[in-house]
């Protein structure tokens, strides 16, 4: 024991420390962090002073020229249900992901669901504290790929707001929900392989993915110099837009998913023996904590309780309700019963395919979503699986990232610029060709393009990171390993004993 | 004496007691089991996932009485358990050699 937790310690330092030195020594040079202008100002007027109290209750700059009392501090209705987002958001991981694919497995592999669930969680934090928080909302880079190296080690990330993200929440509470994203993404790629993947392989998959892919791609479409941040990049090449992370999250974990289940190959057993889920109970309750959670994800996404907020509220909840019950009344009318993993996986699809638009869509938008999730999905888990034939043994694929992908471009289709003052705002998506791409309804296009962006990363990424860890620590445990379950060979518990 | 097994549906197992109590029989086994005889299993559905599920739940009770109640005790089963649907389950008998009270010493037909 000791000597394997010696053996992770080094890895992770060696980790950290090479990962930054390798930042810090490419791009040092263009890194020139925007000091904030803190020149001496007169006593602010009682204008500007109500004038800040306006612009925290509409969720606008205040005054940046004469600082008032309000200039640099955080509103704390913001931050208040920022903070409730952020804890909702990580209990969507813990334990609501760990549930739902915990009751999904057999009763044999149930711990190592929640051990890599937990696990990510510990590891993901680290890195996003040491680098990853940076290299994806910092700027330093001014580059369109990655962030910057500004906020490395959480340096400078104070309760004071980073207003390149939102005028008053505090940095500390946005880098932590921003934190909850990163965690929960790397943890829905192992429900594809679960059941046959050894517990140190995927950690070992996850910090790699986390720089190859991850970072990359959270900055290039949430980053302040992102490629494809269409509402808050004016030069942004690619005017797309993700409200909550239909990209980021879903199809980048999906489509991982993918390749890294082909790379590791089948279960023992696959389409020989019944593999039935254990437990449909704990599947229902993981699911209805991920429902509640995604309130957070989604709603939260608007880095403010204001109307944009309300309006993701809304949206989450009908596309979701609608999914929830137009997949089991299909399944009934295809395979004769209405089943409880039908409710449970088309809520989890309304919720992935409402993702990316819930921010930028009405009401009328979010129920086409939830029919379209929830028929989609379902053909492909059902139908396209079975075709197809790989062991995805948790359908991350056949939800995360199909539901994902038809979320993007169902965004581009059905956005309506009035519930979003940010998709007309003439500084920045009048500047980057977004505006422009709405009233000509070619928004389609960006959002195809940053479709293929993310699909050939996490598709290359995958295939390289996969190869890696296959052929050094390797992936998969010995047969008799798998056979007798992970819970016993790579944690020494049982999930139930029930004598 | 004789040993009568029975395997009848779970939701018949108070009916079938009942009956037997009422005959005076004092004493039985009861254990749950799972197995299939004409009336098969059901499928299962998970998402693309189809199980067949062969064996299905079942109760089977263990009765040891002397040859005199046997045919009543038999008759008394038989008409309790069944529903007329097929999986009413099966009846066997056979004979028991020799039997002990532990407590008591006492063997034979007092002892049951």
């Amino acid at each position: 024991m000791f000597k394997i937790s010696r053996k992770w310690t080094s890895i992770l330092a060696a980790a950290v420390v090479g990962g930054s030195m390798f930042v810090g020594s490419s791009w040092a040079q263009d890194a020139a962090a925007p000091a904030a202008a803190a020149t001496p100002t007169p006593t602010p007027t009682i204008e500007t002073r109500v004038a800040d109290l306006e612009a925290y209750v509409t969720n606008s700059s205040p005054n940046t020229t004469q600082i008032g009392p309000l200039g640099a501090t955080s509103g704390p209705g913001h931050n208040a249900w920022m903070m409730v987002s952020a804890a909702f958001v990580l209990m969507m991981t813990l334990p609501g992901l760990a549930l739902f694919y915990g009751g999904l497995v057999r009763a044999k592999n149930v711990l190592s669901i929640v051990a890599m669930c937990f696990g990510i969680t510990g590891l993901v934090s680290i890195l996003w504290w040491a680098v990853g928080y940076s290299l994806v909302f910092g700027t330093s880079f001014g580059n369109p790929f990655l962030g910057g190296s500004e906020f490395f080690f959480f340096k400078g990330v104070t309760s004071a707001p980073n207003t390149s993200y939102a005028y008053w929440v505090s940095q500390n509470v946005f880098a932590i929900f921003q934190l909850t994203f990163a965690i929960i993404t790397p943890a829905l790629i192992f429900g594809a392989t679960a059941e046959r993947i050894k517990f140190s392989a995927v950690m070992l998959f996850t910090f790699l993915w986390m720089f190859v892919v991850y970072f990359p791609l959270a900055h290039m479409v949430w980053g302040g110099t992102g490629l494809m941040n269409g509402v808050w990049n004016a030069s942004a090449k690619i005017p797309a837009i993700d409200f909550a992370g239909g990209t980021v999250v879903h199809m980048s974990s999906g489509w991982t998913a993918l390749i890294l289940c082909l790379i590791l190959g089948k279960r023992l057993g696959y389409g020989k023996e019944p593999m039935p889920p254990h437990s449909m109970v704990a599947c229902f309750i993981g699911t209805a904590l991920l429902w509640v959670g995604w309130y957070g994800f989604n709603a939260g996404s608007a880095v403010a309780a204001d109307g944009v907020a309300a309006n993701a509220f809304l949206t989450t909840t009908l596309a979701t309700a609608v999914a929830s019950f137009v997949w089991p009344m299909v399944e009934w009318l295809f395979k004769g019963k209405p089943s409880i993993l039908g409710f449970c996986s088309g809520a989890v699809a309304g919720l992935v395919v409402i993702t990316p638009a819930c921010g930028f869509v009405n009401s009328t938008g979010a129920v086409i979503i939830g029919v379209a999730a929830g028929i989609v999905p379902f053909i492909a888990v059902t139908y396209l699986k079975a075709l197809i034939g790989y062991d995805d043994a948790l359908d991350t694929f056949g939800v995360h990232a199909i539901g994902g992908t038809m979320g993007a471009l169902l965004t581009g289709v059905l956005v309506a610029p009035e519930v979003n003052a940010n998709l007309s705002a003439p500084g920045v998506a009048g500047a980057n060709g977004l505006l422009a791409a709405i009233t000509s309804h070619t928004l389609v296009i960006a959002q195809l393009k940053a479709v293929g962006i993310t699909i050939a990363l996490a598709v290359v990424g995958t295939a390289v990171i996969g190869l890696l860890v296959k052929f050094t620590i390797g992936l998969r445990p010995t047969p008799e390993n798998e056979s007798q379950g992970l819970d016993i060979t790579d944690h020494g518990e049982e999930g139930y004993i029930l004598n | 004496m004789k040993k009568i097994e029975a395997i009848i549906k779970p939701f018949k197992l108070e009916e079938v007691k009942d009956a037997l109590a009422d005959l005076g029989i004092e004493g039985m086994t009861v254990s749950e089991v799972k197995g299939f005889g004409r009336q098969k299993g059901h499928t299962e559905i998970y998402r693309g996932s189809e199980y067949t599920v062969d064996f299905l739940p079942k109760i089977k009770i263990e009765v040891v009485l002397s040859d005199s109640l046997l045919e009543s005790a038999t008759a008394a089963i038989v008409k309790a358990a069944k529903t007329g649907k097929i999986g009413d389950g099966k009846v066997f008998v056979s004979p028991v050699e020799e039997a002990i009270r532990i407590r008591t010493d006492e063997t034979g037909e007092k002892a049951v």
